[in-house]
């Protein structure tokens, strides 16, 4: 037996922890049918950590759904599958490829990956009636994202309303929705980039082998650095080089750019982090930086 | 790189908690001072900072506006107003902090009530120039009626008043004279200037006359561990684990998170409302066995005998159980635009408790200005306070507000729109 607060107290960790956990029981207890949005990134797999913690011994009472960009990391769908396995999850695997051929995202050659993956999700959770879909956004991303319930109200067509969200208040979730509507939910919405490091750290969670240092091939497109291979190949000028790096994201590999780094393990990341002096969207995500208002208006759309 | 010890990587994860909101206007300097707080305890980026450096040189402004790091949304910045809740983090080595920054109009006491709901302690800024205000009053009995246990009055644009010691005197006094009216058990006033950064985080050489903590020292500091009640054991029970697979094939756990006292194995427990009795067989959180649970941890609890537990039971003391009651006696802050009324039903959730409820009776409004307590009201609006009565088709397992946040406050929900219109905080249960 574990005795282990002889004081009462319970670190900051634990308490992002105990109300994750809280959060997650809430929805399992009220909606009719929740689900996981997967990406294969940290923040996911820690979701799927405090989801494991909330039912154990039982297995997760929803199944888990990830959009398929077909540009995802193979290391990420190595993690994933070892994942899965383990807490003999369900998984639902909706493709950005079969969203076009159905005619819910139009491949225009502009529109990135990224953002057709709003339509493949929202396609997939209409044609599956989920009422409830957790995802592994948190406050400290982005400015709009600062706004945001934990219990995120989507309306028929999957939008966010910021003017009309509902008070939150206590614990007191509200999870009232009409048919047709779903409920966006947010368990790490009070954790911040290091909280979920130092999480990685203490719980030993198993995440893709390319958030850690490693050499690559890369070149340097608009101040990032981007992985070349099948999609990016360097273009009039530009060089190949080898480096030490890793990812801080891992979205789609055409958009999503490593950084230059010597850390190879977790205890390494974190100090890399508390002295990082660029915000990780910032840094490595091309899709956010077209405009300041950029995520504003993917959620607005529907976006995670 | 060199990695440091593992021993300061996990003080760093293990660290303590605060969560505090901001209450003020912009022209009380409150963005401005958020902004301070993040950037002098070096949690703003490179990215975010230029960002604001250039919007900041594109308007045409003498220095940066630390205030557009937390206007959020597009409408806001037009606006040059917040209009939300908006939540901030930012750690030092003693603490991480969760801000909730409300916005101070009028019009969004829903917004500053929902901030406060969560908040240990509560930050009022006031314009050394205007004194009190209104709308500072409004913040402080908002605070008082949510029970946000510490209260912290910032005196900002101290510079603009030369940094008298009168000034902060005169505004002091007046502020503790109200607040005699209030339920405010720890009161800090700091004298600062959030634009020049004076007792934000360094001491400032222009307040001689002033001994007291700096801004930062004092949320790094403020004792908050004794503001949880260890006493009076509540733990609502929010869901039932029963795994039905071969290796757990009797495994029946309670889960829920303790909102009150310290659950431990061989405690003689009452389940409510059914009255049953048990004793607690295991504490667990997760695959361990733990000795003891207390708030605000999340666990699963295993009873010795075969009773009836589920969704919406409380798991309490035999000698020391809150009573199950129908007749809610409540101070009730109203968010929509539709008023509340008596005769009207709404939804209710307290706890883990979903049930209907009946307005019986709007006895009285609370004018937040000025504590005037208008028993002709009839009906509370948008942003309106008031003391209702009402009747519940449930048994609420509540406490009074002033002993249990958590079992002493619930919320009201449209039944035709679903969305919330109501915060309650029990005043009484019979």
């Amino acid at each position: 037996m574990t005795n282990t607060h002889v004081d009462y107290q319970l670190s900051q960790l634990d308490q992002l922890e105990a109300e994750s956990i809280h959060i997650f029981r809430e929805v399992a207890a009220e909606f009719e049918k929740p689900v996981l949005m997967f990406s294969g990134g940290k923040d996911s797999i820690v979701m799927l950590r405090l989801a494991e913690k909330a039912f154990f011994p039982a297995k997760l009472p929803f199944p888990l759904l990830q959009v398929d960009t077909g540009l995802d990391f193979d290391e990420v769908l190595t993690t994933r599958d070892s994942w899965v396995e383990r807490l003999g999850a369900r998984m639902i695997v909706a493709t950005i490829d079969e969203a076009i051929a159905a005619g819910h995202v139009v491949d225009d050659g502009k529109t990135s990956r990224n953002r057709m993956q709003i339509g493949t999700l929202l396609g997939a959770i209409e044609e599956n009636g989920f009422t409830a879909a957790f995802g592994g956004g948190r406050r400290d991303e982005e400015k709009a994202r600062a706004k945001e319930r934990v219990y995120s109200h989507r309306d028929d067509f999957g939008q966010w309303d910021p003017k009309m969200q509902r008070p939150e208040l206590w614990s007191l979730y509200n999870g009232r929705i009409h048919a047709g509507e779903h409920m966006r939910i947010f368990p790490l919405s009070n954790w911040t980039e290091l909280d979920i490091w130092h999480y990685i750290h203490r719980e030993e969670i198993e995440i893709p082998s390319i958030y850690f240092a490693h050499e690559r091939e890369v070149v340097e497109r608009d101040g990032m650095l981007l992985s070349v291979g099948q999609e990016i190949q360097p273009k009039g000028g530009e060089k190949v080089e080898k480096k030490m790096v890793r990812f801080r994201t891992v979205g789609d590999r055409t958009q999503t750019g490593c950084v230059e780094s010597e850390a190879t393990d977790t205890a390494a990341i974190i100090d890399e982090i508390a002295i990082a002096r660029v915000t990780e969207r910032g840094a490595t995500r091309g899709d956010d930086r077209f405009s300041e208002a950029a995520m504003e208006d993917r959620k607005k759309e529907g976006y995670f | 790189m060199a990695s440091t010890t593992d021993a300061h990587t996990a003080a760093q994860g293990e660290m303590d908690l605060l969560r505090f909101a901001t209450a003020g206007s912009v022209d009380d300097g409150k963005s401005t001072l958020i902004g301070r707080l993040l950037l002098d305890s070096k949690s703003i980026f490179e990215d975010q900072l230029e960002a604001v450096e250039s919007t900041s040189q594109s308007k045409g402004y003498d220095y940066t506006d630390l205030a557009l790091l937390t206007d959020g949304l597009r409408s806001e910045r037009e606006q040059g107003i917040t209009i939300d809740v908006a939540y901030r983090y930012f750690a030092t080595p003693a603490r991480k902090f969760i801000i909730a920054d409300t916005p101070g109009h009028i019009q969004y006491t829903r917004n500053m009530v929902t901030g406060a709901s969560t908040a240990d302690l509560g930050l009022v800024l006031v314009d050394a120039r205007q004194g009190l205000t209104e709308q500072s009053r409004r913040h402080a009995v908002l605070l008082s009626l949510l029970r946000v246990p510490h209260l912290v009055l910032a005196i900002n644009k101290m510079d603009l008043v030369d940094w008298s010691q009168e000034v902060y005197e005169k505004i002091h006094k007046e502020f503790t004279t109200f607040a005699t009216k209030l339920n405010i058990p720890d009161l800090e006033v700091i004298p600062i200037s959030a634009l020049q950064g004076d007792n934000v985080v360094n001491r400032s050489e222009n307040t001689p006359w002033y001994s007291g903590p700096t801004l930062m020292h004092h949320l790094e500091h403020v004792h908050v561990a004794s503001d949880r009640d260890l006493v009076d054991t509540r733990f609502p029970v929010q869901y039932v684990i029963r795994p039905k697979s071969d290796q757990y094939h009797d495994f029946r756990g309670y889960a829920g998170q303790v909102a009150g006292g310290v659950l431990k194995k061989g405690d003689e427990v009452v389940v409510l409302p059914s009255g049953m009795t048990s004793t607690i067989s295991k504490v667990e959180l997760f695959d361990q066995e733990i000795s003891e649970a207390f708030p605000p941890m999340s666990v699963t609890i295993h009873l010795e005998d075969d009773v009836d537990v589920s969704r919406g039971d409380m798991i309490a003391r035999p000698k020391n159980a809150p009573k199950p009651s129908q007749d809610i006696d409540a101070m009730i802050c109203w968010m929509t635009n539709e008023p509340l009324r008596p005769r009207q039903k709404l939804a209710i959730k307290h706890t883990t408790r979903m049930g209907r409820a009946m307005v019986k009776d709007i006895q009285y409004r609370l004018d937040v200005n000025s504590l005037h307590r208008d028993q002709e009201a009839g009906e509370l609006s948008l942003n309106e306070i008031g003391r209702v009565q009402l009747r519940t088709t449930v048994p609420l397992l509540c406490d009074p507000y002033s002993k249990n946040r958590t079992t002493g406050s619930f919320i009201l929900i449209d039944e035709a729109t679903g969305v919330t219109v109501g915060a309650g905080m029990i005043n009484t249960a019979s």
